[in-house]
Formats: structure tokens, sequence, C-alpha cells
């Protein structure tokens, strides 16, 4: 256990580093650092996430190959409601990290990551489909899991579990007649 | 799909042509399930590609937030069923760092024993499957008598063959039955000799070479681009693999090799995938060996583990935990984890958020098959319709995986 908790240590002292590495880099690019069970996040401003995720691919010591993941997650009625979440790894390096950008729900609006990491393609496009957030850059944002004509985001809190109905034309009547 | 037009003119060596477009499954026996992909064809040549998914979208991540902490786990099993107790075990790592809580070292050997045979069975449907698509029938008979045996195994244990929800929050739903152990030792002892008769089916076979080699070739450079992972990044000579660079579940105390190739094409990932089966029987006879015979199989930690079925008889807070866990459920603190295992796949993440009530904010899933999908465009363009068809298979897609 006590070697288990050494090792922890020195993979939270790795990972400050990276964080210090962007810091030296621009010191108001992050906006907050999040250290939550060993992970660590970096909330960043909408307008630098570009710049930044650049930074974290090329930068030599920083070397984040990998976009394994990116999310939303929806914290209405909160405002900022949206939170995208990027998971990098750094392979060479045996890194992770979680750049977090939040969204006001009334400007979804974010950088695609498509040019920095072309795997963002798909991920984007699943979170587009999924919670309306739009990518500007994006080189095809379609629907990718729902029907081309479904209207509303699944995702959203204020989206019903149970769906308005099966067939998208009788859903807005359904909401038109509700009390 | 308004994406392209019908017919286009490309430019070709000879000039002007027009190029067809073919639309291909959803219910094609090739697909795997019911993947639907567009190709623009030159003659026999695809042109250009595109993927079409969602047909079998059945909202799990959104059912996921209207359960409970421990009823979700239900529905991981039906995400990629071929790998039920690989997304058992990635949820419930995930809720169980959100909680902070460790798992008894017993569980930990369990869990990685079942889930290398897991792996096993999953490549055997793989190597079954892909072989049948290629026109190689009696592998996938031998592949599948011996994944009815892993499946027996399974049952023996978990009570069920495929949807096993036995991983669960802090260890394991139950004491394994006496006997188990010699079950899976006398298939351990058997499976070598198997592996070895499916390669001299095919490793030296002429037309498995013929459909395999060359084909469906990705540079390492584009296939981390692409955030591709397992096996298919593996043949392009990257040793990734979550169980040596982010060990988990006791993974570090096992001895075993990450096979990489260089050629990164179909017969170098078919390599890959039959030596991983080999190194994942080592993994399952240490395991054997560590597996104490006795000790807890579950946690504790009153409140968010079930209590043994004895204590709930004499004691009373056993009893209202008891209650207050399958009626209420239990509410980790606020905060999000991200977690990721090798999957038979690649890299299987679970993100799982909480906002301190006793269901998640959001439950989300890193598919392999869903991103390694995306590749398929990139392996496929420029070669024949035949190579399309090794390609789907070579790329090991679970669609329930892929659409979730």
């Amino acid at each position: 256990m006590a070697e288990n908790d050494k090792q922890n240590t020195n993979v939270v002292a790795e990972r400050s580093l990276a964080v210090e590495r962007l810091r030296s880099w621009s010191a108001n690019a992050i906006e907050e650092v999040i250290e939550f069970r060993g992970e660590t996040t970096i909330v960043v401003p909408r307008k630098v996430l570009l710049a930044i995720a650049e930074r974290c691919r090329e930068q030599e010591n920083l070397n984040f190959n990998l976009l394994t993941d990116a999310t939303c997650l929806d914290r209405f009625p909160l405002e900022p409601r949206f939170e995208l979440n990027y998971h990098l790894v750094s392979i060479p390096r045996r890194d992770k990290l979680r750049i977090r950008v939040r969204l006001a729900g009334d400007d979804p609006v974010v950088d695609s990551l498509v040019p920095v990491w072309p795997g963002a393609n798909w991920l984007e496009r699943e979170i587009f489909d999924l919670f309306g957030i739009r990518f500007t850059g994006h080189p095809d944002l379609r629907r990718i899991l729902l029907p081309d004509d479904w209207e509303g985001y699944p995702l959203r809190k204020d989206f019903p579990v149970e769906g308005y109905r099966d067939i998208p034309a009788i859903a807005t009547r359904y909401t038109r007649n509700r009390p | 799909m308004s994406t392209f037009a019908s017919t286009t003119t490309v430019e070709t060596a000879t000039g002007a042509a027009k190029t067809m477009v073919l639309n291909m499954g959803p219910q094609h026996p090739s697909t795997h399930g019911v993947l639907r992909i567009l190709l623009e064809l030159d003659g026999e040549v695809v042109v250009r590609a595109v993927p079409d998914l969602g047909y079998l979208h059945t909202g799990i991540e959104k059912s996921c937030e209207d359960k409970t902490y421990s009823q979700a786990i239900t529905l991981t099993d039906r995400i990629d069923y071929l790998n039920p107790l690989g997304n058992n075990l990635v949820y419930c790592l995930a809720v169980e760092k959100l909680l902070g809580i460790d798992v008894p070292k017993r569980a930990q050997y369990i869990r990685v024993l079942l889930v290398e045979l897991q792996r096993i069975s999953s490549h055997l449907v793989w190597l079954g499957t892909h072989a049948i698509d290629l026109g190689a029938m009696s592998v996938f008979l031998y592949c599948f008598r011996e994944r009815e045996e892993i499946l027996k195994i399974f049952e023996f244990v978990t009570g069920q063959r495929m949807m096993t929800s036995y991983i669960r929050i802090g260890g394991l739903a139950l004491e394994p039955p006496p006997g188990w152990l010699q079950r899976v030792e006398k298939f351990v002892n058997m499976m070598p000799s198997r592996i070895d008769e499916y390669e001299s089916l095919l490793t030296g076979n002429r037309i498995w070479i013929g459909r395999t080699k060359d084909i469906g070739y990705i540079s390492a450079e584009d296939a981390i681009a692409l955030s591709m992972t397992g096996p298919t990044l593996r043949a392009a000579g990257v040793a990734y693999d979550n169980r040596k660079l982010f060990p988990y579940s006791s993974y570090e105390e096992f001895d075993f090799e990450v096979p990489t190739r260089t050629d990164s094409d179909c017969f170098g990932r078919y390599m890959i995938r039959v030596s991983e089966m080999r190194e994942s029987l080592k993994i399952v006879r240490q395991a054997m060996s560590k597996i104490p015979s006795d000790g807890p199989i579950r946690t504790e930690a009153p409140g968010i583990v079930p209590p043994e079925r004895e204590k709930m008889k004499t004691e009373m807070e056993a009893l209202i935990y008891h209650f207050k866990i399958f009626t209420e459920g239990f509410s980790p603190p606020p905060g999000e984890t991200f977690v990721t295992v090798e999957s038979p796949r690649g890299e299987l993440g679970a993100f799982v958020a909480s906002d301190g009530s006793p269901k998640p904010l959001r439950v989300h899933f890193r598919s392999p098959s869903f991103i390694n999908l995306q590749a398929l465009p990139k392996l496929i363009e420029g070669r024949l319709i035949a190579d399309v068809i090794a390609c789907i298979g070579t790329i090991d897609i679970v669609l329930g995986e892929v659409d979730r």
C-alpha cells in the first residue's frame, strides 16, 4: 500500500508539471485546475481551447498525442450549463490530462479540435447530435447516431427520458397540447 | 443521405470517368450487425466510403442517468455483448474511484481471470466471423466450439452465459461455486493446442494470406491521429496497452507481453489477436495461482456494498443498509472520474459524473468500436470492394458498442 502511495504522488507531481508547463507558456490560459481522485482537470476559456490543444499536442515536453475521448455534461438548470471534457493521453510520457470548457446554454458554440486531432471528428459529431453543441471549423457536422430529421437533443437534461413520441412530427403536437 | 450526389465525376488515369454509389448494409452479413456504408465506386475500386451508423442506438447513456449507480450495471452488459464482463469492470472501477473505495485482492484477481477469459472468447468470435467473411468456413466452427467452453464457465460462475452483471461496485456479485477453478484449468490446458489448430488452418494458408496481407494498411501516425487503440494500433507498432501503461485491478502484478508488429495490415492484426489469446492464457494461469482460496469478495463499505445475507438476519444495521441500497441507492461525492481499461477491441473508457445525488449525472462510454470505425474510410479508399469486407472484419467492431 505504501508503495502505491509513492507511485501516486509521483504521478501527481508529474501531472502538475504538465500544468506548470502550460502555465509558463501563457499565464492566463488556465482558469482553474481541479484535482479529484488523482485526475487532473484544467478548465480553459473557450477562446483559447484550440491554441491550448495545439500546445498540448505539439510541445515536446507535453506530447499529448492521443485524444482518447471527448464528451459533454449538462448541468441544467445551472449556468453555464454545458461542460465539454477532452481526455488526452500522452503515450510516450504515460500521462493523462483532461481539458474542460464551460459553455453557456444560449451560446453553445466552440472551436472544433479536428485540425489538431482528426479523431475528434466523430466524437464532436456525437456531441453535436446528442447535446446540440456546435463546433466551428468542423468539416462534416451532421448527426451521427440519430436520424437526420430528429428534433431535439436527447442527452440534454430538459429532454425527458421517455422522449416525446417516436415520431418527431407528433412530438410538437404532443407538447403543445400538454397542460 | 445528402452527402454526395448519386453520380459524380472523378479524374482517373484514363481521363474523366463516372462513378457509382453503392449502398452496403445495414443488413449485409459481413458488416457484423447493422452498419451501413455508402461506397462510391469507380469500377471495382472504392473512391470514397461514408459509414452511416445509429441503427442500434438505444440511448443507454440516457437510461443510465435515470437509474441508481448499481442498477446501471445491467445496462453496461448490453453495450458490447461480446465483452460484458469488461464493461461491468470499467463502469464499476469508475464508480469505485468516484466513491474512493478499494476492492479486496481476491476479488481483483477473479476479475482479472474472468476478463481475460472474456478477451479470449471475444477474439474467438472475431476470428471465426472474420474467417467466414473471407471464405474459411471451418475455422468458425472450431472457434465457436471453444467459445462455448468459456460461456459454460461463465454460466457456472456467474449464472449467465452472456449478460453476466457479475462484477459489482465494491467487488463481485457472489462467491464463485466450488470446483470452478478446475474447470478453468481444464480449459486452459486444452486451449494452447486449439490455438495451434487455428493457426495451422490460417497462418500459412495461401488464400488467407492473399486476402489479408498488405490489405488495409494504416501508418502508426495516422492511427494515433484517428484515436485508434487496441490490436489495430499495436499492429502498427505502438505498444499502447492500458494493462501495462495505466494498470488497474492489480494488472501490474502479472507477467505478460504486449505483442506488437510493424506490418499494420489485416494479416498483422490477425497475428496480434492470436498472440493476445496466448498472453491471456498466461494471465489466466497466473491468476489461478494467485487467487486465495478464501477471503472476502466484497469490500466493507456500509451503505454502498450490500451486507452478507447472514448478517442481515442477525444485525439491525445490515438490514437497514440493505434496504436503503436497494431502494434509494447511495450518493457518491460530487465529481467526475474517467477510467480506461483494455477491452478486446481497444481502450474502453467510462466517464461517470456525480452531483451528489443517488443517480449519476452523466455516464459516458468511450467505446473502442465507435472510434476505431472512424478509420474505416482510410483503410478502404483506393482498394477493391472485396477488401472492404476484410477491413470491416479486421477492426473488430461490435455494433451494439458503436451505437450504444
